[in-house]
């Protein structure tokens, strides 16, 4: 089939950027749309010109490299996808494609339709793990987990880093993000000492890497390649909260084995 | 000239590693803080070793191609981790892991390595769990498990069909920590270019600025290669787009032995390519196989729909063919048997290239909503790139390299021939032998990078001669060099060609000639083919841009390039292995039912090839040795 693509063209951060028209008609519509791109580019670099700039790996929604924003919706048309899992039959012949990167303030853009999404990665170095040496860990049947629970856990869990959240929410927050991560790791025994220590440091590092703040539109959710629920807001706003009665406290953080004190 | 020295330890096997563990050299805490070490790579080994490595007190440099360290390709790994927890009682046991490990590997690998890879396979699962890693659980709270191709216990552990994935982010959130504290530099979108060697010391790498196009050399006291296997030589496989040798190959031609490269693992259960350029060959899981059974038509080129055909005229031909071990043989047992049927023109879907899995027995018997959770987000990504249901139609599947045993020859404390360069997770070759069974690769990456390396590295650094700084300046200098006068080159090609059109033209020639089937005749021709095209590789490629800016395909002509080198020494390797072993298998040495025959008298050795300029490579052979376990026929009938 044939497409007419207009596709966002930014030689670096400081450029002004523009989107450009390639007209393609060697698409079959057993294509991935990422393999559409690669045809396109190498019909452009034996012409001499320079490919367009996108991000992809893994090429099975996992790995969470790929980020373009397809006629407006970040990952395009189909719910619950990343780009890479996007095939052209959800297309027609004629099609018009609007091709854009991520956009926030928080993700510089690096060329055309790649940006910087390091911001992503200092937010978990802000609090996005448990702080445990390797070796002298105990067995791993000693802290029982519920089967819910653990499903809880992996729901939260399964975020690929994307940042679609922030490419899709008017505020650019990344809020989900974070609260994917502290909803799993608050929900496992294991994650349960340093919890409000966690949300509290993730929290502001949000706030220094330029995100905005939550707006409640759940747009979020609407894009997000592996479903993850706002639910785990909720979550994220009860534990925010909980940091702040735990810092009141003279105690500090409550025993984890024992009942919730919170 | 080069020795292979595996300094495995003498005595009992179940004691070798803490004895080795105990004669070791120590670093004071007070040193650790005065060296630096340079890791390559984030996937689980070298996530697992910088994290580990900065706990300890070292300074950590650590380097990955992509935005994060969290997308490396162990993200990508469905199935799971195997341990020896034998938390089901089914008669699991370290000595049991070892021997399945071994005998999958078709008795190409160390006893020694295989053991302790066993040993430590408890503690990584205990690691894990205090990481936060969401393991599958029972209702009751205890850790579920699975089995996996190729053993008869369940050992496996799993995330649900995102093991790899937890168990990365799991090892990146313990690296996050280490760079919050300041023990890890993290240097992302940064390439290894080169290896800086001096006074035959490993001392440095060169690297690009993947957005700057900046060449830079990073000095350090060891340098460890955590950069992931080769799969993607063939163009056409189940790794990420950014998978290369370059690194590794880089290193060989500093003088690191290159150990087995010929073992490549093509793994049964591959969505067959929909188009001839389709570089990306999604997997479906190998847990697929505890429920689907795989089958063909009897008739040659049936073209019926399955539902069609009635069970009397399908060929369960693995169940047929290995009625002990069904549908869950060892995944080169597998492929070479969907291999054998497509061959008879028996083959399904377009162009025969293909396959059925079918699950409608367990559907039948357990149920639709167990399958569906089960298996449910494969089906799904199976439903979405091929448009079909594989709740109602059998998938269709179809071989497709996957993982690369082979890789840098490592001693017993994973350092190369190099002294100095450490070698760990799918880049080096120790482990899998011959062939990887499903659900070790997890368990080898983490092995090596949170509990092996860590200690077997003070050794080294205890007895490692220092470095003078004017050597250092020398040295660096002269690699940047090295490297950047290569990247001029690759941007004067005449610009006929893309370089993924080399890229596809070389994969074609290792698929057809050096892929699940081997021939004397086949090598030696695609040993004459890859040098011509190599030469027009340089001669015609078209690399648009600049070195000093964010190119993309500059970094693939630059892997490319590598790639169509390493081509070559991938053939010679299996020129020279006269025998059938693991997924190496050479038409000239089978039984008259079609399955391999090994060569324990000539060829058990691990072959370890040495760079030669200008020369063809050079082998040399460790004797594989073994002492507790007899090697047998590996019989899955």
């Amino acid at each position: 089939m044939k497409l007419t693509l207009k596709i966002w063209r930014q030689q670096g951060p400081h450029d002004a950027g523009r989107l450009v028209t390639y007209e393609t008609d060697e698409v079959s519509p057993d294509m991935s749309f990422l393999e559409m791109l690669d045809g396109v580019n190498q019909r452009l670099i034996l012409k001499g010109e320079e490919p367009v700039a996108f991000e992809h790996d893994c090429g099975e929604g996992i790995c969470g490299s790929c980020s373009l924003v397809i006629n407006g919706v970040p990952h395009g048309p189909e719910r619950g996808i990343a780009t890479c899992q996007l095939y052209m039959r959800r297309f027609s012949g004629g099609d018009m494609i609007t091709i854009e990167p991520w956009r926030a303030r928080a993700f510089p853009i690096v060329k055309d339709l790649v940006v910087d999404r390091s911001a992503l990665d200092r937010l978990m170095q802000a609090g996005g793990y448990i702080s445990v040496n390797t070796g002298g860990a105990v067995d791993g049947n000693v802290l029982l987990i519920g089967k819910e629970q653990a499903e809880t856990a992996m729901d939260a869990a399964s975020c690929i880093g994307c940042g679609a959240c922030v490419a899709a929410c008017k505020n650019a927050s990344a809020t989900l993000f974070v609260a994917a991560k502290i909803a799993h790791l608050s929900t496992v025994p294991q994650g349960k000492p340093e919890r409000a220590r966690r949300v509290a440091a993730m929290m502001e590092a949000m706030d220094r890497e330029g995100f905005g703040v939550c707006g409640n539109q759940y747009e979020c959710e609407a894009v997000c390649p592996k479903r993850i629920s706002t639910r785990f807001i909720a979550m994220l706003n009860r534990e925010y909260f909980r940091a702040g009665l735990v810092e009141a406290s003279s105690s500090g953080e409550p025993d984890p084995l024992q009942a919730e004190s919170y | 000239m080069m020795t292979l020295d595996s300094k495995i330890p003498p005595g009992p096997l179940e004691t070798k590693w803490d004895r080795r563990r105990f004669t070791e050299k120590l670093v004071s805490p007070g040193n650790k803080r005065r060296l630096n070490i340079i890791v390559v790579g984030t996937g689980l080994a070298g996530a697992s070793a910088a994290s580990t490595l900065g706990q300890l007190g070292y300074q950590v440099k650590c380097f990955c191609a992509q935005d994060s360290p969290r997308r490396a390709h162990s993200i990508a790994a469905q199935g799971g981790i195997n341990a020896a927890k034998n938390y089901q009682d089914d008669g699991d046991s370290v000595a049991r892991l070892f021997y399945d490990t071994l005998k999958g590997g078709d008795f190409r690998s160390r006893e020694a390595n295989v053991y302790r890879l066993a040993q430590v396979s408890t503690q990584i699962i205990d690691q894990c769990v205090a990481l936060g890693v969401p393991f599958a659980r029972e209702y009751g709270g205890q850790l579920a498990n699975r089995s996996f191709g190729g053993v008869q216990v369940a050992r496996t552990f799993y995330c649900r069909g995102q093991t790899g994935q937890q168990l990365l982010l799991g090892a990146y959130s313990a690296l996050c920590w280490q760079i919050e504290r300041g023990q890890v530099t993290m240097h992302p979108r940064t390439e290894m270019l080169d290896l800086i060697v001096i006074d035959g010391h490993a001392r440095g790498i060169v690297v690009r600025d993947l957005v700057t196009g900046q060449m830079t050399a990073h000095m350090a006291q060891a340098v460890v290669l955590a950069t992931g296997g080769y799969g993607n030589v063939y163009y056409r496989s189940t790794n990420a787009g950014g998978c290369n040798v370059t690194a590794t190959y880089r290193a060989w031609k500093q003088g690191a032995a290159f150990a087995n490269p010929c073992f490549t693992q093509i793994h049964p259960t591959a969505i067959p390519p929909a188009d001839t350029h389709q570089a990306k060959l999604t997997l479906m899981s190998e847990s697929l196989r505890n429920d689907g059974r795989l089958w063909v038509p009897i008739a040659p080129a049936d073209r019926r729909f399955p539902e069609e055909i009635p069970l009397s005229e399908r060929d369960y031909f693995l169940e047929r063919r290995y009625p002990r071990f069904g549908n869950l043989v060892p995944r080169d047992v597998a492929s070479r048997a969907v291999k054998a049927m497509c061959d008879e023109g028996r083959g399904v879907g377009p162009g025969g290239h293909g396959v059925y899995l079918d699950f409608a027995d367990v559907i039948e018997r357990q149920g639709l909503e167990v399958v569906r959770e089960r298996y449910g987000n494969l089906f799904e990504m199976y439903q979405r790139i091929t448009s079909e249901d594989a709740y109602r139609v059998p998938m269709r599947i179809y071989p497709a390299p996957h993982y690369t045993m082979g890789g840098l020859w490592v001693d017993y404390n994973l350092m190369s021939t190099i002294p100095g360069l450490f070698v760990i997770g799918e880049a080096n070759f120790a482990d899998h032998g011959a062939n990887r069974l499903g659900a070790s690769s997890l368990m080898q990456g983490l092995a090596d990078g949170y509990f092996i390396l860590p200690y077997t590295m003070g050794h080294y650094l205890a007895s490692a001669p220092p470095s003078s700084l004017a050597e250092e300046q020398r040295a660096s200098c002269a690699a940047v060099e090295r490297v950047t006068g290569r990247v001029a080159t690759l941007l004067r090609g005449n610009g006929r060609r893309t370089a993924a059109s080399f890229h596809l033209e070389v994969g074609k020639i290792l698929w057809d000639h050096c892929g699940m089937a081997r021939s004397r005749t086949g090598l030696t021709g695609a040993l004459e083919a890859i040098p011509a095209l190599r030469e027009e590789f340089w001669r015609d490629v078209a690399v648009p841009g600049s070195g000093e800016a964010f190119n993309q395909e500059l970094e693939y002509a630059g892997r490319v390039a590598d790639f169509l080198e390493f081509a070559e020494l991938l053939c010679h390797d299996a020129l020279h292995r006269e025998e059938s072993c693991g997924a190496h298998f050479r038409e000239e040495y089978q039984t008259t039912d079609g399955e391999p025959q090994r060569d324990d008298d000539r060829f058990a050795h691990v072959a370890a090839w040495e760079y030669r300029r200008n020369d063809s490579p050079v082998l040399h052979k460790e004797p594989l040795v073994f002492e507790f376990v007899q090697p047998t026929t590996r019989n899955y009938q």
